[in-house]
């Protein structure tokens, strides 16, 4: 295998494991801190998409469109949490998974009803829709480049925010130990509705970013929500470091798998039955993936908590 | 008492002979990435019933849609709910053959005859060819055949290959490897509505073939193409795709960016007879979009109906009539994509074209008819359909 497909296959894994990384981040701040299974995160992935696409067909540009589909999917958050969800942090997981569940059905069957069935369009923006020279004589796409440019610019003001700022701090607090920080007078109300609405706007992100590589259909957020959740098992609950490293490996996993497992199949298998094992696989492989860590070390690789 | 029994029972013996309206199941893929090609046949077939004044072949006709989102257990659910609870006399719409083979022995239960719009699998052509299915559309292979002969005329050492996993998918590579007859360099198959093909492309760099052969419909399609522009492949490989893969749902979604891809297609928009000029006007006015070849089919599969319903006279439950009408309509009507026969078989014997996607003289982009590539090209497997 050459170099310049490694090499691209190495960035593929990369943006994939960045953009994960934007989901399992809210996805484990949630479970982390509120001890709720949010199911309903991919959903915000899927409306922050929607939105986006619809801002970038009113305002025309796609740069604008975007920090207003964040605010947009935040306050969507927000709303929900306030709402809805701020009464299941007391019951158990089991009604929990099933509230959200009914979220994730009336959110994809609201979305059918304001856009239709028909998947939309969402177009990379002007500048970014052609490649990009590498050195070594490769070309990349520059719009796959810019993505990987904002998740490592997120990952960092993520970092930035968790371990050098008070409400960062008062975010490991909780997730350490919530007894002990609203013992010690953290406003867990205001916390959990501020860390709800940033887990949404880093959905808006993820989904408004992969929306002109993937289709902005319904249901959208389902396939990568199990993803996240395997992300966030492997990470650590709780742990942004741990979402960090878990999403990059998982990502690197599933885009190396998909990528060199038909490769060594097509030399033994006719190829039908390579480009369908490949993919079967790889897929199977994050999930062996996650029982090894489970078994190796049951809190995840980063806990947060203990 | 038993005289009115008697009387009531003759007047439904009488009444089996000939059906008073038609009621046409229209199982259809209509929502989710790959919906946009159904709705674009849906609309062609829904045109040529409002030109006719809601009547087909002069009777009645309701349509009865049914969403099968792309699931075969769900198309073969609701085959089932059209044919027993809803009781429809035809049926037609199947735009994706993995439905199609699974709805397949639902329809032939229910002994009603089934028009294809769109989806013509080899496996029901074939070997397992049966009166009750006639296509209206082309066989499954035809449009990657005429590829393969454009691909030999331009003289390429090999072909890379690339089509989604699923029964359409192979009848593409073998329609395609029968027409070319060169070294295929590599054959991929990709998981069906997959839409990242980031892994495929950087496959593709690498192996740096001669000319790319893709088969990707609907959004699918759309997402291939963006991502090969995107990553420079399209000034590196001369790509060579079927007409369903660079249609005009395709074209709205991707832009400029394909001006200059070449497709092969039994149909264009600038195709030179007056059916066709008819058609076009008629669907621009109708729906404010240019057509594309799926809207040509969902037309002429209603216009089939209508010649042989009128040629039969209505009598569509008597069977070897009806097929006898069905096979004979082409004759007795004037389709957009001109004149073609219906083989033993049930399936369409035309003519290909060569298109490429360029303006026409609005500056909006169309695919325009540049060649014939291959004529009187008929489905490869009839050969073994003992039907007579």
């Amino acid at each position: 295998m050459s170099t310049i497909l490694f090499l691209e296959q190495a960035l593929n894994s990369l943006q994939f494991g960045l953009m994960l990384f934007l989901l399992a981040a809210g996805l484990t701040l949630v479970f982390g801190i509120m001890d709720m299974i949010n199911l309903a995160h991919g959903s915000l992935y899927m409306i922050g998409a929607y939105l986006m696409a619809e801002l970038v067909t009113q305002t025309g540009s796609f740069w604008v469109a975007l920090p207003l589909a964040l605010v947009a999917t935040a306050l969507v958050g927000a709303a929900l949490e306030v709402s809805l969800l701020r009464t299941l942090y007391e019951r158990d997981h089991l009604t929990q998974v099933l509230a959200t569940f009914a979220i994730i059905l009336i959110a994809n069957e609201a979305v059918r009803m304001i856009w239709g069935p028909q998947s939309i369009m969402l177009n990379a923006p002007a500048g970014l829709t052609g490649p990009v020279q590498l050195p070594g004589g490769m070309q990349y796409a520059s719009y796959r480049l810019a993505i990987i440019g904002v998740g490592v610019l997120v990952a960092l003001v993520l970092y930035f925010l968790v371990t050098k700022t008070r409400v960062g701090m008062l975010v490991r607090a909780g997730a350490s130990n919530r007894e002990m920080a609203v013992a010690m007078g953290v406003n867990i109300r205001r916390l959990f509705t501020a860390v709800f609405a940033l887990g949404a706007a880093l959905c808006a992100l993820a989904g408004a970013m992969l929306g002109p590589i993937l289709a902005v259909q319904v249901g959208m957020g389902e396939n990568i929500l199990i993803l996240a959740f395997v992300v966030i098992v492997i990470g650590g609950i709780g742990s942004i470091r741990g979402a960090f490293v878990g999403s990059l490996l998982v990502g690197l996993v599933d885009t190396m798998g998909r990528a060199l497992l038909p490769i060594a199949f097509a030399k033994m298998f006719p190829p039908q039955v390579a480009s369908n094992l490949g993919p079967a696989l790889s897929s199977i492989m994050i999930y062996v993936l996650m029982a090894a860590v489970l078994f190796l070390r049951p809190q995840g690789l980063f806990p947060a908590r203990g | 008492m038993r005289m009115i029994w008697a009387a009531a029972a003759a007047a439904f013996a009488v009444n089996a002979q000939a059906a008073n309206e038609l009621k046409i199941g229209y199982l259809s893929t209509l929502s989710g990435p790959a919906g946009a090609i159904g709705v674009e046949v849906r609309d062609g077939f829904n045109l040529a019933i409002k030109m006719a004044g809601n009547k087909l072949g002069g009777l009645p006709t309701e349509v009865i849609f049914a969403d099968d989102t792309l699931n075969p257990e769900m198309g073969k659910q609701l085959a089932e709910r059209l044919l027993k609870r809803d009781r429809v006399n035809l049926m037609t719409g199947v735009i994706f053959s993995n439905v199609m083979l699974a709805a397949w022995p639902t329809i032939q239960e229910g002994k009603v005859f089934y028009i294809a719009p769109n989806s013509t699998p080899t496996r029901i052509t074939g070997e397992g060819c049966n009166p009750y299915f006639v296509s209206a559309s082309w066989p499954n292979e035809g449009h990657h055949e005429a590829a393969g002969h454009y691909a030999k005329s331009k003289g390429y050492k090999s072909m890379y290959l690339i089509a989604p996993n699923y029964p359409a998918g192979k009848d593409a590579t073998t329609g395609f490897k029968r027409g070319f007859g060169g070294a295929i360099s590599a054959e991929v198959y990709t998981k069906l509505n997959q839409l990242d093909y980031s892994a495929e492309l950087a496959q593709i760099r690498a192996a740096k073939p001669a000319a790319l052969y893709a088969f990707l419909p609907g959004g699918m399609g759309i997402n291939f193409i963006k991502q090969f522009v995107a990553g420079g492949l399209s000034a590196e490989v001369p790509l060579v795709v079927p007409g369903f893969a660079a249609d005009q749902d395709i074209i709205r979604a991707v832009g400029e960016p394909m001006l200059g891809i070449f497709d092969t297609s039994h149909w264009a928009v600038d195709l030179d007879n007056d059916a066709n000029r008819k058609f076009v006007a008629a669907f621009e006015k109708e729906y404010k979009r240019i057509p594309s070849l799926f809207a040509e089919q969902g037309y002429t599969t209603a216009l089939l109906i209508d010649a042989a319903v009128r040629s039969a006279k209505g009598r569509i439950e008597d069977v070897p009539a009806f097929h006898k009408a069905l096979m004979a309509a082409p004759g007795r009507m004037k389709s957009p994509r001109g004149d073609f026969k219906m083989a033993h078989n049930g399936t369409p014997v035309q003519d290909y074209y060569l298109r490429v996607v360029a303006k026409d003289s609005q500056g909006r982009l169309v695919n325009k008819k540049i060649g014939t590539v291959v004529s009187g090209l008929g489905d490869f497997w009839a050969k073994d359909c003992k039907m007579k």
